[in-house]
């Protein structure tokens, strides 16, 4: 199918519609972008057949999903910033329930000051709801994995809600050639969504029922198995999305990694702008490359520690804040992974791009001197907030 | 359930948790909560119902001569059905 130039809120809603998702729940003001916008239109239009559930908050966004998901039908829904933040509480509870809800989780930064720009600090507050989550850096990206994301939800070892994080306006508002997918590829790859828990008056189940102290733990460890456990349904998935459209994904990818001494480490958009730092810092003949984390959880820590095997430096950009603790986030977690390595890496964490202040493939490069600078000092353990004055 | 809940392993439990057998929380006996009874006073006791339509719990039980009593195996001692019965039938009495 031939390429076509389409904003790539719109390409997603369609990717959506393709996938022939029965019901989508949203509350459709900001924060919130033409990803529901332009389904709400589709369905109006009668050209996706499925119920368009317009709700008076985000909280109640994501309990309709709930209850959709637990009746068997494919559910759908959108959302940033303040208004994840309002649905994190039912967050858990789906990942508890074991509900493949997928969400198009556009990422911005959480007020305050009011904000509407891009950043990683919205979906760092759910890190820990139990979902898989995974990150795309582009419109062909961003298409390729609605469906990836039900095949992986909805499948019966799994059943797990999904985030699928694309980065706010530098990525859900820009116009990219984008390959829709045929009704044949879409047959071919996603099987229609059979539940492991249904509600239905012919055999009835109890969901969302309480557990005492003697036995929550056992929930706990039951979860928590399921999500480490669907890493290799993920893969699979990723392998038969190859043979649909020819697109390769991985949940570590790597670039110019090979003999690199410094390693650059970035989640989402940024990995595009970070390529072209590495090229233009391997022609100055600096050894540096690029892992860019793609599936954040479960996190991949085999891939992880091999994409880094030899680097002598990881520069570790964070596009979230733990407030009074580590550094970013991701930094923290990365360390952490590397904390029984024969070899470690040493680990300098930058956090830059807050609320869509631009990062330019030159601001890489300055971030490889600072880097540099700080291991030659002895305090690569610290953290920079990158390019912030004063 | 088949077993008390303080013997389940994780391998056990249903995906999300479900109960997938109806009216299973019959076998957990909330009674054991419990400080504090419900007795009914027969003689000021005008069979309404009240305390039959309050209880949380359905563990007020109407009896064949038509006076209510408790099922002390789920009766959480709220006190409710004394609090609503306003000829003042029941009284609340400490566990020993």
């Amino acid at each position: 199918m031939a390429r076509e130039g389409m904003e790539v809120s719109i390409a997603a809603a369609e990717a959506v519609a393709l996938c022939d998702t029965d019901c989508i729940a949203a509350y459709p003001i900001t924060p919130q972008t033409h990803i529901v916008e332009h389904l709400a239109e589709l369905v109006a239009d009668g050209e996706l057949e499925a119920e368009f559930i317009p709700v008076e908050s985000e909280h109640s966004a994501m309990s309709v999903c709930c209850g959709t998901a637990a009746v068997g039908a494919r559910t759908f829904t959108s959302t940033s910033s303040q208004g994840l933040a309002l649905m994190s509480e039912i967050m858990f509870i789906a990942a508890s329930l074991r509900l493949p809800v997928v969400m198009a989780l556009v990422n911005r930064s959480l007020s305050g000051p009011l904000s509407i720009w891009n950043d990683h600090s919205d979906v760092m507050s759910v890190r820990d709801c139990g979902w898989i989550q995974v990150f795309v850096e582009d419109g062909q990206e961003t298409v390729d994995h609605m469906p990836w994301a039900f095949r992986v939800a909805e499948d019966p070892a799994v059943s797990l809600p999904v985030a699928v994080n694309l980065d706010g306006f530098i990525l859900s508002h820009v116009i990219e050639p984008i390959e829709l997918w045929t009704k044949e590829m879409m047959q071919k790859f996603l099987p229609p969504f059979s539940p492991v828990n249904r509600l239905h008056p012919d055999q009835p189940v109890t969901m969302g029922a309480f557990a005492m102290p003697d036995l929550f733990t056992e929930t706990k460890m039951a979860q928590n198995q399921a999500l480490i456990k669907s890493k290799p349904i993920i893969l699979k998935a990723w392998d038969e999305l190859l043979q649909v459209t020819g697109r390769r994904y991985r949940p570590v990818e790597t670039y110019q990694t090979e003999g690199a001494k410094i390693l650059l480490v970035t989640m989402g958009c940024l990995g595009q702008t970070a390529q072209l730092a590495v090229d233009a810092l391997r022609e100055e003949g600096e050894a540096v490359g690029l892992v860019k984390l793609r599936l954040w959880r479960p996190f991949p820590f085999e891939e992880f520690r091999k994409a880094v095997e030899g680097a002598e430096l990881l520069l570790v950009i964070d596009r979230a804040i733990s407030f009074g603790g580590p550094g970013g986030p991701v930094a923290s977690e990365l360390r952490n992974a590397l904390y029984h390595a024969k070899k470690p890496p040493r680990v300098v964490n930058m956090i830059a791009g807050l609320a869509g202040r631009d990062v330019q493939p030159n601001d890489f490069e300055q971030m490889v001197e600072q880097a540099k600078a700080k291991v030659a000092e002895g305090k690569e353990d610290d953290y920079l907030i990158y390019g912030v004055r004063g | 359930m088949a077993k008390p809940m303080d013997q389940y392993t994780w391998k056990e439990l249903l995906p999300g948790c479900v109960v997938a057998e109806p009216g299973s929380s019959r076998e957990y006996h909330t009674g054991t909560w419990r400080s504090a009874r419900p007795v009914w006073d027969e003689a000021k006791c005008i069979k309404c119902g009240l305390c039959w339509v309050y209880c949380p719990d359905a563990a007020v039980v109407r009896k064949p001569d038509g006076y209510y009593t408790v099922d002390l195996d789920y009766c959480k001692g709220c006190g409710i059905c004394a609090a609503e019965c306003w000829p003042m039938a029941i009284s609340l009495v400490e566990e020993s």
